[in-house]
């Protein structure tokens, strides 16, 4: 066994992948009933709940490496969004589909390459559980990939809303590969990803697409920034307020 | 929804078998109809292989002429094999 692992950081990562995973499940599920049609409306519910399945692997890795009595539905349900480790985008509102796509897409790329390089993680937990999310979120990917592409070379309509999304979003993409001391720690001793080196492929892959899509990427504007450190924007409060309604109203409740 | 086609969806339950029809869908082209009979019909291990295929691109029989296609079948007993006595010989062909 070489350098120690740093339990306290790998606890606060581990909860970054769980609350991304969660976050954008949740906001996916927010399309139940109102998908543009109903093939799609399974589909995207469809991912949703592969995307809180990943939450709760994540989650329990966390409880794992935690001396607290804190259960996986604990760290879901009643914390704060100040405690939540998300970067920004996962929990932006759901918009209209063009958004929800693009924004799907973006988190897609990103989720395939982090749990392809997850997979050779030093940290066999966290390996194993990467391997088995990297699954779905390549069929995830396959979709989300072919309705950018469907939607921006289509009508005027869809092509105006698609520039809009990306206008939008593409500032809130460079927080996925932020780092901080204990992170780039980790990433030394090959626990988690390089994500610098990550940051590099992501850009590649989705410019690629998006050029081909005759989409065009926004010169400058605000950088989000801040929910490595439970910084957040306002719409995650309204998220967790209505997530976690039933467990703060009748705690322990199951169903 | 108007630029939508319909496609009927087979899906292969496990390697050896037969497509076999399980319904139909809709969707803006192939590679949708195909994404999407994944996600409607195949969301409890139903198979290992789907087609999809677009409804008008299938040339149907004619339900009103179901009688006369198919009755006169009725009594050509001779079209069965069971209708020819075989030879002791032959008799567990």
């Amino acid at each position: 066994m070489a350098t120690q692992i740093n339990n306290k950081a790998l606890h606060t990562y581990l909860l970054r992948l769980a609350d991304s995973s969660l976050t954008m499940g949740q906001r996916l599920a927010e399309w139940c009933g109102h998908g543009p049609y109903l093939e799609e409306d399974v589909a995207l519910t469809n991912v949703s709940l592969d995307l809180i399945g990943h939450a709760q692997i994540f989650y329990q890795l966390a409880v794992a490496l935690s001396d607290d009595s804190q259960t996986a539905d604990d760290l879901a349900f009643l914390r704060d969004s100040h405690e939540y480790r998300n970067p920004i985008i996962t929990e932006l509102p759901k918009g209209d589909f063009a958004y929800t796509t693009l924004k799907q897409y973006f988190i897609d790329v990103f989720s395939v390459q982090l749990y392809q390089a997850l997979s050779k993680s030093s940290y066999e937990p966290l390996s194993l559980a990467a391997q088995k999310a990297l699954m779905e979120v390549k069929y995830h990917l396959k979709r989300s990939e072919a309705w950018v592409e469907r939607l921006s070379l289509s009508t005027d309509e869809a092509k105006v809303r698609m520039q809009k999304a990306l206008n939008d979003l593409w500032f809130y993409t460079p927080e996925l590969f932020e780092t901080d001391a204990a992170l780039n720690e980790l990433i030394e001793q090959g626990v988690i990803a390089d994500l610098l080196a990550l940051k590099t492929k992501w850009n590649e892959q989705v410019k690629t697409l998006l050029q081909r899509c005759q989409l065009e990427i926004p010169e400058s504007g605000w950088v989000a920034t801040g929910g490595l450190a439970g910084e957040h924007s306002e719409h995650l409060g309204y998220m967790l307020a209505e997530m976690q309604f039933l467990q703060r109203a009748y705690p322990g409740c199951e169903w | 929804m108007s630029e939508m086609k319909l496609y009927e969806v087979f899906i292969r339950a496990k390697s050896g078998l037969n497509h076999r029809h399980v319904g139909s869908l809709h969707a803006s082209d192939a590679q949708m109809a195909l994404l999407n009979a994944r996600d409607v019909y195949t969301r409890r291990k139903e198979g290992v292989s789907i087609w999809v295929v677009e409804a008008e691109k299938i040339t149907a029989s004619n339900p009103e002429q179901e009688h006369e296609w198919f009755d006169p079948a009725e009594d050509k007993v001779y079209r069965y094999p069971t209708f020819y006595p075989l030879d002791k010989e032959v008799e567990n062909m």
